[in-house]
């Protein structure tokens, strides 16, 4: 009963907690906030950061897995807009969280033939290699243009999870001669309905160089890119929803790897920022995992997209020295 | 080359188990050596009140005011409270290149070419990533 009550009114509260406190940072005169996160920076306790930081995270480890999206796209336009830290370092945690979260779900999704390595495999290659070019194009690129593009992309994510009609079983009739050629095809059996799905792809080549954008936007803003595989997966090749979903998670740990360690070598990742980041996210995930068979998230899907337009705005804002 | 089972491929098992041993590995390496760092047992390279005041500065003023080195350059402080913690964040960034080393194998024997090449690019892609011989720039 009592669990019940938490999920009937706890989650919501604590989702709207995330959701006020982002409002209530935003809605001080911004000069004022940026000069106390600073002096807070410089002369406050050093472990107060990585202590909040650790909340922050897990908090956002919860609502990301409620609402379906990676933690990194929360993580990213979030902590560079209301937290002390650069975005150098905002970005290179950022890769590493997404990172870590992917890693984690590989296993499982793996050994349940709901990501598909043959599917992966081509996608990995492209992907990964352009996320080092846009690492690299990202790091060479003025803070404040990285912002506006940032603000620009996490706008366009909003609108796409608010707008996207993912299609459970696509048919594929054509598959095409790419799709044919890789073997990309398989057989995965649902355990909702108790029946196997057999799949095939179609405009498979227009869908590998989509991977050219994906990979470079991942690199460039430190972001895991679920949003956009998913859609290039399901809707434009045809693979089912739930493989699409299974695969896709598990291309961020080989797409943003390659990023990672771009960053990772310029030295954008300080331990004592990334690591409670990481830690508090994996917590928060395996919370939200254990939540969401009963939760509704329709509520917190509303709610994320609303942090994301929100965050997007801010970073848009930031980048052209208006906010 | 299709795939008409709903039986996972034992590649992709044996991918699976790496993944898992090493993913948690690395996570309970970084709790641990994250402990070690705050708490004080090992000496930080840069004071930890020095990294409060250097991570709102962009990478290029963390790097130069706090002496810190780049690319793999950290192994040589890995006695240090801060550098030790790369011992778990490298391992987990370096779980994907390893992870796919028995894939090759696996698709010669399988005779499918192509994705044993394809995998074998990845590795290279991946390493030459984690060499720091790419992005050698930052602003």
């Amino acid at each position: 009963m009592k669990r019940q009550i938490f999920f009937k009114a706890g989650l919501p509260v604590l989702a709207a907690a995330l959701l006020v406190a982002v409002y209530a940072l935003a809605a001080q005169n911004d000069a004022v906030v940026a000069d106390a996160l600073n002096q807070a920076g410089a002369s406050g306790p050093w472990w107060m950061w990585p202590l909040i930081l650790l909340f922050f995270c897990f908090i956002l480890g919860i609502i990301a897995v409620l609402a379906g999206v990676g933690g990194g796209v929360l993580y990213v336009p979030l902590v560079s807009g209301f937290f002390p830290f650069h975005l150098d370092f905002v970005r290179g945690a950022g890769l590493m969280v997404a990172l870590a979260g992917a890693l984690a779900a590989g296993p499982g999704l793996l050994k349940r033939n709901l990501a598909s390595l043959r599917l992966a495999l081509p996608v990995a290659l492209i992907a990964s290699t352009c996320a080092i070019v846009g690492a690299m194009i990202g790091l060479a690129l003025p803070t404040n243009v990285v912002q506006i593009a940032l603000g620009t992309t996490i706008l366009f994510i909003a609108i796409l999870i608010l707008k996207s009609k993912n299609v459970a079983v696509p048919e594929v009739k054509n598959p095409d001669a790419v799709g044919i050629a890789l073997g990309m095809n398989g057989v995965y059996h649902d355990a909702s309905t108790g029946q196997d799905y057999a799949w095939k792809t179609h405009r498979t080549l227009p869908g590998l160089l989509m991977f050219i954008v994906i990979g470079v936007m991942a690199g460039m803003f430190g972001l895991g890119a679920g949003w956009a595989n998913v859609p290039v997966l399901n809707l434009m090749m045809g693979v089912p929803l739930k493989v699409a979903v299974g695969t896709s998670k598990f291309l961020l740990s080989i797409t943003d790897t390659s990023a990672a360690w771009v960053y990772l070598n310029q030295g954008c990742v300080i331990p004592l920022m990334a690591i409670p980041s990481i830690v508090g996210l994996m917590f928060g995930s395996f919370v939200g995992v254990r939540l969401l068979a009963k939760a509704k998230p329709k509520f917190i899907r509303y709610m994320v997209i609303g942090v994301l337009l929100f965050a997007g705005a801010k970073a848009l804002l930031k980048g052209l020295g208006i906010g | 080359m299709s795939t008409d089972t709903t039986q996972t491929p034992p590649e992709q098992i044996v991918y699976s188990n790496m993944l898992f041993y090493g993913c948690w590995g690395s996570l309970a390496l970084m709790a641990a050596t994250y402990l070690l760092y705050v708490l004080g047992v090992l000496t930080p390279h840069v004071p930890l009140e020095t990294v409060t005041q250097l991570w709102s500065q962009p990478v290029k003023a963390y790097l130069t005011q706090g002496n810190v080195p780049t690319g793999w350059g950290w192994f040589k402080l890995i006695g240090k409270g801060d550098f030790i913690n790369f011992t778990g964040i490298v391992l987990l960034a370096g779980m994907t290149i390893l992870c796919y080393i028995p894939l090759v194998g696996a698709y010669f024997k399988k005779k499918e070419p192509i994705f044993a090449v394809i995998a074998i690019l990845e590795i290279v892609v991946l390493l030459v990533a984690a060499s720091g011989v790419v992005g050698s720039g930052g602003h």
